[in-house]
């Protein structure tokens, strides 16, 4: 016992890395802590509203899911989601950081109205809606490819470069909407052309046109030459040149991809849901889907999961505003707090906290 | 026989009383709900307005909590049509949105849901769609406008009289937010209203392209200043022109409610439109069973339209007194605030003018405005439509 007290103070745990866990071992942390976030998040409400956590539970959960109306906007907002969140993806697989999808998304929008704007009733819908997409992609794609041009040939930060491309697509949506509403209220108003048709449910078309993009994506990120061309880029741009792949190359192809896709998305917005645009038609989820697509480390088909979470704890969050009178800050608020624990929770995953030997000898004594 | 009396008319007022009490609590009451849509919240103080109005009704009607569902920081998008059918799902009897943007998406509500009435604040569809249960509503604040624009003149003249400024240097700067028909009403309406009190003022008005930028709205107050302004008003959202006017001393008046808390020293009086017995109205007449008014106006004389308390220490003394008087004219109909005498457009005074009231994709002009010696505004629908560039108005930028 004597030599024990004169060894060095030893600290009551220490941060060990972990090597690969198996899969039910890491998605146990992570379900454990979206639950203790949960019971923070009801212990925060009770504390702030004097609500008891089973009201707190049960109107967030009938908010996210309580009525057929609420699941299928569950639905629909995860699929507007999700798409932004897919078109982000080629691109941070490759470890270029566009935060530019907001604008990308927001532009593709602004294409598509302008079609209906000038075209409209002046040709046949399926022609309309057909030269909507079509003009969405293209200006989408010049939107992430003009970033990607300047990474790849004078190495400008993408970063600033994406973010500042936003701030242009929402100062020419405000430019247009001048000129064509000429009465000066700045508000163009839901458009009567351009609809996309009905198929069973007003949502079901676009919940699965972006189910269908999210499986062509996973398919070719993982199973086509340019997809493993992208992950060998995010590896090291280095090795990527000693193999022969033109970077340059990949980078602006890459990106044009990835705004094609929130070309996509813009389209779809405005010809399911919108028919019409302002500069709050994206309304921030082209910084959410960031959110999305790295929850799903990047994974399409695991994307789909994360865009719903996501928009339930959203969902249900602003259904605990609405009825309990508090603050709308406090669906952030919500998601806020489960985010933290989630990605806090990967610190577990990666690494495992090793308890000093004499602290475990004493629990047991 | 005195004591008899007073118990007789004791047990009368009783009665009523109990029977009046016993009206307020009858069933359709319990049932009733009302949702509330709006863009933003308690942030904006254009939203700010409808809430507390909402509480005021609320409190009047014997509302509780749960009957009165808001909706907050909904966007101008499908979103509203989704938050309507969510308060539809949720019980309620009337839905209320606020911004002129909701509208396209709560007349899409209105079609689908026709056993629930919709309210529409500040749009034009109500008059030319012509549903049972779609209505439009807003208030003459052209009215309000106009007294605000009266204690304008008075502190002009002051300044004239003190030898502060010449009759010529009676100049004042507007910041505007829009080149719409609402905000050409309202800053037309308030330069004829100081006009009136002071004959040589001219106005230069500035526009900065939204509804709410603090930063822009200060900008265009402290460049109309440096432009020779010697007073301000607004009609945008935010605190920019009031804050810039009590750094740099200048009288300002303002708009959605009193800005003295924080412009104690510069802040005169202002205009705002009071919601409360608009909502106080669709909901009695829901709750009855009756018809909303397709296209409600609500004025001066029913209390809609309304004036801050009067600062007396930026105003010009006996403000509070010629407010009162003109306000009276008004309200009997013997003065008019868009009178064809008191302005000329292009240097001619006007005489017929087609003003677009039912709203199309081209926004074609199809109404004569002008009858009985005054453009009449609000009368063909509750939203204005003056949109007419008065003589004595420079516009800086009508890039908006």
């Amino acid at each position: 016992m004597k030599t024990n007290e004169k060894r060095v103070h030893e600290p009551l745990f220490h941060v060990v890395k972990r090597a690969q866990i198996p899969l039910w071992q890491s998605m146990s942390i992570r379900v454990g802590a979206i639950l203790i976030a949960f019971l923070f998040s009801t212990l925060l409400a009770s504390l702030l509203l004097g609500r008891s956590p089973i009201q707190f539970l049960t109107t967030f959960f009938g908010g996210a899911v309580g009525t057929p109306r609420k699941v299928w906007n569950l639905a629909k907002d995860a699929a507007k989601l999700l798409c932004i969140s897919l078109a982000v993806t080629p691109a941070f697989r490759m470890k270029f950081w566009n935060i530019g999808a907001e604008g990308q998304t927001l532009i593709g929008a602004l294409a598509a109205v302008a079609v209906v704007f000038y075209l409209g009733g002046k040709v046949s819908n399926g022609v309309l809606l057909l030269l909507m997409f079509i003009a969405a992609v293209i200006v989408g794609a010049i939107w992430g490819g003009i970033p990607a041009i300047f990474k790849a040939k004078w190495q400008t930060n993408e970063t600033l470069f994406t973010l500042m491309m936003n701030y242009v697509a929402i100062g020419l949506v405000e430019y247009f909407l001048k000129i064509w509403v000429t009465s000066g209220s700045g508000s163009l108003g839901e458009m009567k052309f351009g609809h996309l048709p009905t198929i069973g449910h007003k949502y079901f078309l676009l919940v699965a046109c972006v189910l269908v993009i999210a499986i062509l994506l996973y398919i070719y990120l993982n199973y086509t030459k340019q997809g493993y061309e992208i992950s060998v880029v995010g590896e090291s741009e280095n090795t990527a040149r000693y193999v022969g792949i033109n970077v340059g190359k990949v980078i602006i192809r890459t990106m044009i991809i990835s705004g094609a896709l929130c070309g996509i998305a813009g389209f779809l917005i405005v010809g399911a849901l919108d028919h019409s645009i302002t500069a709050e038609t994206v309304g921030g989820l082209g910084f959410t889907a960031i959110m999305a697509s790295w929850l799903a480390k990047f994974n399409p088909l695991t994307m789909i999961g994360s865009s719903l979470f996501i928009i339930f704890l959203q969902n249900g969050a602003s259904e605990i505003s609405d009825m309990f009178r508090i603050d709308s800050s406090f669906p952030n608020m919500v998601v806020g707090i489960v985010l933290f624990f989630l990605i806090g929770c990967e610190f577990f995953i990666n690494y495992k906290l090793k308890f000093r030997e004499s602290a475990k000898k004493g629990e047991k004594a | 026989m005195f004591k008899k009396v007073l118990s007789l008319c004791l047990a009368v007022l009783m009665v009523a009383a109990i029977s009046v009490s016993m009206v307020s609590c009858d069933n359709s009451n319990a049932d009733f709900k009302l949702g509330v849509i709006l863009l933003h919240d308690e942030a904006s103080t254009y939203d700010l307005n409808f809430i507390e109005a909402v509480n005021r009704a609320a409190e009047e009607l014997g509302l509780s909590e749960d009957q009165v569902i808001f909706k907050k920081n909904i966007p101008e998008s499908n979103d509203c049509y989704e938050a309507a059918a969510d308060l539809v799902d949720a019980g309620c009897d009337v839905i209320f949105a606020d911004s002129f943007g909701h509208e396209t998406y709560l007349l899409k509500a209105a079609k689908e849901f026709t056993d629930v009435e919709f309210c529409h604040a500040t749009g034009t569809y109500a008059h030319t769609e012509k549903l049972d249960n779609y209505h439009n509503a807003f208030a003459s604040i052209y009215e309000g406008r106009f007294l605000a624009g009266v204690a304008a003149g008075m502190k002009l003249n002051e300044m004239i009289e003190s030898g502060k400024i010449t009759a010529d240097q009676a100049k004042i700067g507007y910041v505007g937010a829009f080149t719409y028909a609402e905000v050409i009403s309202g800053y037309t309406s308030f330069f004829l209203g100081a006009r009136y009190i002071c004959p040589s003022v001219t106005m230069d008005v500035q526009f900065t392209g939204s509804w709410y930028d603090e930063l822009e709205e200060k900008n265009a107050a402290n460049a109309l200043m440096d432009r020779g302004c010697v007073l301000i008003s607004q009609h945008a959202d935010s605190m920019g022109a009031p804050t810039a006017c009590e750094e740099r001393n200048v009288p300002n008046i303002s708009y959605n409610g009193s800005t003295v808390a924080s412009c104690p020293n510069t802040f005169i009086v202002s205009s705002k439109i009071d919601w409360t017995p608009y909502f106080v109205y669709i909901c009695e007449q829901a709750k009855a069973g009756k018809a909303i008014d397709l296209d409600w106006t609500g004025t001066i004389s029913t209390n809609s339209v309304v004036l801050a308390e009067v600062n007396t220490k930026a105003a010009a003394a006996g403000t509070q007194a010629k407010i009162d008087e003109i306000k009276a004219q008004l309200v009997a109909g013997t003065l008019h605030v868009f009178d064809t005498d008191t302005f000329t457009v292009n240097g001619a005074k006007l005489t017929s003018y087609l003003a677009d009231v039912d709203t199309d994709d081209a926004f074609t002009p199809d109404t004569e405005a002008i009858k009985d010696g005054y453009f009449s505004e609000s009368e063909f629908r509750s939203a204005p439509y003056f949109d007419l560039r008065i003589d004595g108005i420079t516009l800086i930028n009508e890039k908006y």
